[in-house]
């Protein structure tokens, strides 16, 4: 039985007078311990599918329709109190900036003994034994020094490493990753990610990771869900999926990195913006974007097709390969 | 760890001197001196049974024979009492220091109440929000529609008419304390409710929840220690606005009984014979009344100004 089986998945928000929705029939599945990635540009719900996993929508956003299954159980349906049974426990977040993450009042080792006591019976002498092992984990040096310091005191890098720390305290078998690595320094990014990955594959923790940076799902993650205005568009193995992407849009994202281009060449770009969730396009949502575009791709909407290794949504997928294997072949 | 412990609250004085905060008191003289004022008058009325030289509420220690001594440097003055004597010839200087004392103690517990209930209900419509957050808003603007002193007087007069003046003297401190306290809780709960609002939508709050924390975990224990400042600052000023109602209740008969004066019923009882030339019984009260409520607004005015995030950011 896979970990966290997510079905139909519908989220809306409730505007003055309508209703967008954020999420549009999301179904995927992520086996115990696997790392999946979710990517995107910003806006095409990977946050909020991220807080929908945790069932932290808050208002005016709420989920419509669908399961989120955690270990069998829904999580859609499930009381407050039950949910936090989970949160923090088998299921944990990291967010995208460890400067504001942390609470600025209280000390390191009160936020982690807080969250030990508050699903473990513990005694504060045993919570602080276990805070100190978990940040000796993330390779913190002087763990037990740190405990009573607060989060000013310390670096970005470091802060995120204690935020990992404290996602690991209670051997979560989930841990939802929200762009973890974007507010820190370049150089400590690869850092974070390594650590994340090797602590993953270590405790055997599912990983999954929000993302826009194409680079670090191809080193993190096992499996790739592309998003777009709100719909998954590609899913597959990761390494199929930048290898060889089948959807226009996974394209533009992969030929629009630095990488692609030549030295002295513009970097190529996919034209135009995102939908706003209030207007997205009857057909295919990226059509209004695509340069193989049709008169059908307009008016009907793509359902998810198997195509290659990969599932992906778009009618033009044939044509399009065809095409590109024979500009290839030329 | 519990060496670290014992080293942390050691330094913990140091850290505090050291800090921002510290730095800016010892920069600000008026602030050092409001404070060694407050801290005066404080310990001085605290220590009251030891320091006055007789004992006010003791009707044994009081001859009518002595009333309305001059102070020392006045022509006609007993060197037995330093500031005088009141109308029924109780020694100003002891009875001030008692006085002071009620006067703080409503004050303080006044506020203590205030700040109780309104940060209670501020956490509550800030971190609850939608339709309770109108409701106890709503409440509040209510309350705040009723001027302090209306609401007072009203509620005092029918307790002394209800319970007659003899039970109502015997727990006047009580009744002050609570109509003060009940009074000006919107003050508070405007100030928290803003801060709440603006403290709920950082990140920190969200890893709250991410870690499984209930609500009234996240409201006591992330949300509230971040709103503190704000809490502070108003302190300061309800304490001397408690202080100042409580006198102007006294004053008008509806406080502390004249047997048991607080500072204002002393002012109260002095008030009649000051064109008969007893000034003293009015005036020296009166300065130390003045004093008192100017330096605890002095310190709160310093402390708006070191704990303004747009001044310096904590």
């Amino acid at each position: 039985m896979s970990l966290l089986s997510v079905r139909d998945l519908t989220v809306k928000f409730a505007m003055r007078d309508n209703t967008v929705t954020a999420l549009d029939n999301i179904s995927f599945d992520l086996a115990k311990g696997e790392r999946l990635g979710i990517v995107g540009e910003s806006g095409a719900g990977k946050s909020i599918t991220g807080f929908s996993l945790m069932n932290l929508l808050s208002r005016p956003g709420f989920i419509d329709n669908g399961k989120i299954l955690f270990e069998g159980e829904d999580i859609a349906n499930m009381s407050d109190a039950q949910m936090r049974g989970i949160r923090g426990n088998r299921m944990a977040m990291i967010f995208q900036d460890p400067m504001v993450t942390l609470n600025p009042v209280l000390t390191i080792g009160q936020q982690m003994v807080e969250t030990l006591m508050a699903h473990r019976k513990l005694s504060k002498a045993e919570a602080e034994q276990i805070a100190v092992v978990k940040l000796r984990e993330v390779y913190i040096p002087s763990p037990e020094e740190r405990l009573a310091q607060y989060p000013h005191e310390l670096s970005g890098g470091m802060r995120q490493r204690i935020i990992i720390a404290m996602a690991l305290l209670l051997d979560p078998e989930l841990i939802i990753a929200d762009e973890p690595t974007t507010a820190l320094d370049v150089t400590i990014q690869a850092d974070i990610m390594e650590l994340l990955l090797e602590l993953c594959q270590s405790n055997k923790v599912g990983l999954i990771l929000i993302t826009h940076d194409l680079g670090v799902v191809s080193q993190m993650t096992e499996r790739t869900l592309v998003m777009y205005a709100g719909k998954i568009i590609e899913a597959g193995r990761t390494r199929e999926i930048i290898n060889d992407p089948q959807h226009p849009y996974t394209q533009g994202l992969i030929n629009a990195l630095p990488q692609q281009t030549k030295p002295g060449m513009r970097l190529k770009q996919i034209p135009g913006n995102m939908p706003s969730l209030t207007a997205i396009p009857a057909g295919c949502p990226f059509s209004p974007r695509c340069e193989y575009v049709r008169d059908h791709c307009r008016t009907t909407r793509p359902e998810p097709v198997q195509y290659a290794h990969v599932e992906v949504a778009c009618h033009e997928v044939n044509r399009l390969h065809r095409e590109n294997s024979e500009e290839q072949s030329a | 760890m519990s060496m670290t412990t014992t080293a942390v609250e050691a330094s913990r004085w140091s850290r505090m001197w050291n800090s921002n905060m510290g730095y800016s008191f010892r920069r600000n003289p008026v602030a050092v001196v409001s404070l060694a004022i407050f801290a005066f008058i404080t310990v001085m009325s605290l220590l009251a049974p030891l320091i006055a030289p007789f004992d006010p509420y003791d009707p044994a220690q009081i001859d009518i024979m002595n009333s309305e001594y001059p102070p020392v440097w006045v022509d006609g003055a007993d060197a037995q009492f330093m500031f005088g004597t009141d109308d029924q010839g109780r020694d100003l200087w002891s009875t001030i220091l008692y006085g002071t004392r009620l006067s703080l103690l409503i004050g303080l517990c006044a506020v203590a109440l205030q700040a109780f209930l309104g940060i209670s209900i501020g956490l509550i419509a800030g971190y609850v929000g939608g339709r309770l957050d109108s409701l106890l808003m709503r409440m509040a603007d209510i309350q705040l529609s009723f001027s302090t002193l209306m609401v007072a007087i009203i509620f005092l007069a029918v307790t002394q008419a209800m319970f007659g003046s003899e039970t109502f003297n015997q727990y006047a401190v009580y009744f002050l304390i609570a109509v003060i306290g009940v009074a000006e809780w919107p003050q508070y709960a405007r100030t928290v409710r803003a801060t709440v609002l603006a403290e709920k939508k950082k990140e920190y709050v969200d890893s709250a929840r991410v870690l499984g924390f209930g609500p009234l975990r996240i409201m006591v224990r992330h949300i509230l220690p971040n709103s503190l400042s704000p809490i502070f600052v108003i302190s300061t000023v309800q304490v001397a606005n408690a202080i100042i109602s409580e006198a102007s209740l006294s004053f008008l008969g509806l406080g502390m009984p004249p047997s048991q004066p607080s500072l204002g019923s002393l002012i109260s009882s002095g008030f009649d014979y000051i064109f008969s030339g007893s000034w003293w019984i009015t005036a020296i009260p009166g300065v130390v009344l003045v004093v008192l409520v100017l330096v605890i607004n002095l310190l709160g005015d310093w402390m708006r100004d070191v704990l303004n995030p747009k001044l310096y950011k904590g």
